[in-house]
């Protein structure tokens, strides 16, 4: 097969492709080549479209326009050109063996013996990329730690599979195993490479993809806005590229709030005092959800509820766990006033319509009756009533669970504006999001890395910069 | 030993099984025969068949509550069709296994909860039985009789059928390829469909096995009672879901076992058997029947709980 294509021709090549998800432009221009034994390193803030790029590789999403193709091999489809995903997520069948996850990506095993072929090929694939690593291929998936799973994961993405892996897409390899173990898979890379393969490597931890990539690709909101060899960047001027959107907005906050008493200290150093807007950032899925989550129900899981909450919760899931899609306007937004104005058990009626009405107006709320179903209303409005529920309570502390995924501009201003009035009032407001923007607007923001805060930012120190800079793990790791 | 259980799920129910034997022999050790074991598990054997065709359903993280109904139409083409015309009833229990290849295609392409779907076809079913016995009778064809009561040397046809069913269905589920790729499919069906599986045949797949083991479930029926009749299998749909999790399975994420499965379905026999013999009133069957399975539930809870505490 070697004969019939070019061993210099690229395993995989974009030309000028889009992506959009109704009218968001996820990926927007991007062309981008990758050749046998190249190590691309690809980085990015949040939303960059990062994941939107592995998944147009892999054949996961198609295009909107613009072409994928695959010259090394001449396939149409990545599986068959030998592109392999390893995902963040962990996406093995956790009530299968070892062995049996292998069946599921590679269907040559077939017939009698098929299990000790994939035994013995998943043991072999384990025993060159992890030396030592003590994982039997008969064990069933849920009986593995979360190390063990990514581990076998990895050896899945990079096991023969009956023809051989060209390029493998790593997301996030490390992100769950120590030092020692992510030395081994960046050795592994390197000799993997060096044979001839390929592999996209995206992680947050600044010091491997300067180990192991052989050209850094930075990705800015849906493009490429650079593409280097690893050489001719330094850690600074990598954190440059990828940063300085938004940098004029961030003078926009005044810092005019003398601070008051402490309303909230936890254990891992979070501190919000009354009146102050707190940011939680971070790259998404680091545990700031996580963390407000905690936080949320520590204080408001109780046999019997108080009339007036200790803290009120601003989904940003709304269908998860924001809006109650069968009920109406009114009564989306006063559920969490009910125990504050009913009487002898009772719904007051008429002090619902009252708060609904109110609100509508302070919020704007664009809609001609707030009777109507909940889900009459767009994306943007149905997350202004999340807002009126959780601010018509008198409840202290307002948690915000980046309540602005997917809400227009206009909106997002209005809310702004709520917030800082509303915190200037002596409400404390604890705000996660993925927009480096919206967190810049705080007076307080705790970067998260890893499931634990890797730094606070006080007043003026709040730049997009050292977000970013406390968002990536700068050190090497300690081997 | 918390570990051994946690760890090899077939052992719990394996024990719940001997215990129930042990006690049922104290009781009653005339039971303890050629002749009475095959008394005792007799029924057995359709209900293993139910459970089985059950699992296959559990096994892709849905729920069929038509299996009663559905066992019980076969069992009513079984003893009319089937016996008279012996092509066409072939014919007409291969469509029954086309249909419900065709409901499980149907309930992935549209994305409807199974658990609806099947109790509508649960009318469905037993509409048409009505239809073709609207009254108790029928009889079954002379060689699913011979079948049904060959009587083989040393053990009896009850338990040489549980091995023969457990050890084949064993082979199809879990030590096959395909098995394994539907069981990945209720463990994470994203990532099975990400290797490149086409999920709605894989999906179509689980249900027609379904229907196979639910037709042979109302052949067996019929062999046995010789008759049949539109409700005689309604029984069947909670059975098969008891004998499931009795065996070690579990409602969603395709931890199933086949063996286990038959255990299962052996247990809940006998727990009815070994209720008379306590001379229970059959007003309490049922809920002595639940107690077991709560019991047996509770006990597995304890062991995986145990197992995770202790890392």
């Amino acid at each position: 097969m070697t004969l019939l294509t070019s061993p210099s021709a690229s395993i995989v090549t974009l030309t000028n492709v889009e992506k959009h998800f109704g009218p968001v432009r996820a990926l927007s221009g991007v062309s981008l080549s990758i050749g046998p034994g190249e190590c691309v390193g690809l980085v990015g803030h949040n939303g960059a479209g990062k994941s939107t790029l592995v998944n147009l590789i892999n054949g996961g999403l198609v295009p909107s326009a613009g072409e994928v193709s695959f010259p090394a091999s001449g396939a149409t489809r990545a599986l068959e050109a030998g592109v392999r995903s390893v995902f963040q997520e962990l996406s093995l069948c956790p009530n299968l063996t070892v062995a049996e996850n292998l069946r599921i990506s590679h269907d040559n095993l077939r017939g009698v013996g098929w299990r000790k072929r994939a035994h013995t090929e998943i043991a072999a694939s384990l025993d060159s990329i992890f030396p030592g690593h003590g994982i039997d291929a008969d064990t069933t998936v849920d009986r593995l730690t979360i190390a063990e799973r990514q581990m076998v994961e990895i050896a899945i993405g990079f096991a023969p599979r009956g023809r051989d892996a060209r390029l493998v897409i790593l997301d996030e390899p490390t992100s769950s195993l120590d030092a020692g173990i992510a030395q081994q898979l960046l050795t592994h890379i390197r000799t993997f490479c060096a044979k001839g393969g390929a592999v996209v490597f995206i992680s947050h931890m600044i010091g491997e993809i300067f180990q192991v990539a052989s050209t850094i690709v930075v990705m800015k909101d849906g493009r490429i806005v650079a593409s280097r060899p690893t050489a001719e960047f330094t850690r600074a001027t990598l954190v440059d590229q990828m940063g300085h959107v938004a940098a004029e907005t961030t003078d926009a906050v005044a810092q005019r709030r003398a601070p008051g008493e402490e309303v909230l200290h936890t254990g891992d150093g979070l501190v919000a005092r009354k009146g102050e807007v707190v940011g939680l950032a971070g790259l998404a899925g680091h545990g700031q959800a996580e963390a407000l989550a905690q936080l949320y129900l520590d204080r408001t899981s109780a046999w019997w509820g108080d009339k007036v909450p200790k803290v009120v919760f601003v989904a940003g899931d709304r269908g998860r766990d924001g809006i109650l899609p069968l009920w109406s306007i009114l009564r989306n937004a006063t559920v969490s006033i009910l125990s504050q104005t009913a009487r002898h058990g009772l719904v007051d009626r008429a002090a619902e319509a009252r708060v609904a009405a109110a609100w509508k107006t302070r919020i704007g709320i664009r809609t001609d009756d707030v009777r109507n179903l909940i889900l009459s209303l767009s994306g943007g409005n149905q997350q202004k009533v999340l807002f009126a529920r959780a601010l018509a309570s008198d409840a202290p502390i307002v948690i915000m669970d980046d309540p602005m995924r997917g809400v227009d501009i206009g909106t997002k201003q209005d809310v702004y504006a709520m917030i800082q009035s509303e915190a200037a009032r002596g409400r404390t407001f604890l705000w996660y999001s993925t927009e480096t923007e919206e967190v810049c607007q705080c007076d307080r923001v705790f970067v998260y890395r890893d499931g634990q805060i890797s730094a606070r930012l006080d007043g003026a120190d709040i730049t997009e910069d050292r977000i970013l800079e406390a968002s990536f793990q700068m050190q090497e790791a300690a081997a | 030993m918390i570990r051994l259980f946690a760890r090899h799920r077939i052992l719990l129910p394996a024990v719940s099984l001997i215990v129930l034997l042990a006690a049922t022999f104290y009781m009653q050790p005339r039971a303890m025969s050629y002749f009475g074991i095959n008394l005792l598990f007799n029924l057995a054997i359709p209900i293993a068949l139910a459970t089985l065709a059950q699992m296959m359903i559990m096994m892709v993280n849905d729920i069929d509550l038509s299996l009663g109904a559905f066992i019980s139409l076969v069992a009513c083409i079984t003893a009319t069709v089937l016996h008279d015309q012996p092509v066409l009833g072939m014919a007409i229990l291969a469509a029954l296994i086309l249909a419900y290849a065709c409901l499980g295609a149907l309930i992935h392409w549209l994305e409807l909860p199974a658990i609806v779907v099947t109790l509508g076809m649960s009318f469905v079913w037993a509409g048409l039985a009505l239809t073709i016995l609207p009254s108790p009778g029928g009889s079954a064809p002379a060689w699913l009789r011979t079948v049904m009561t060959v009587k083989p040397p040393l053990f009896p046809m009850a338990v040489v059928a549980a091995v023969l069913i457990a050890g084949l269905s064993h082979v199809l589920v879990i030590r096959s390829g395909i098995g394994t790729v539907l069981r990945g499919v209720g463990g994470n069906a994203a990532s099975v469909g990400r290797a490149g599986w086409p999920l709605l045949r894989l999906k179509a797949l689980a249900y027609a096995l379904a229907g196979v083991f639910g037709v042979l479930a109302g052949m067996a029926l019929v062999g046995l009672t010789t008759s049949a009749d539109a409700n005689i299998a309604l029984r069947y749909t909670l059975l098969s879901i008891a004998g499931v999790i009795l065996g070690g399975g579990e409602f969603v994420g395709g931890r199933v076992s086949a063996v286990g499965a038959v255990i299962g379905a052996l247990t809940l026999t006998l727990a009815a058997s070994f209720l008379s013999f306590l001379r229970l009133s059959p007003d309490w069957q049922i809920g002595a029947q639940g107690a077991i399975l709560i019991l047996v539930l509770t006990a597995r809870l304890i062991f995986t709980r145990r197992d995770r505490t202790q890392g």
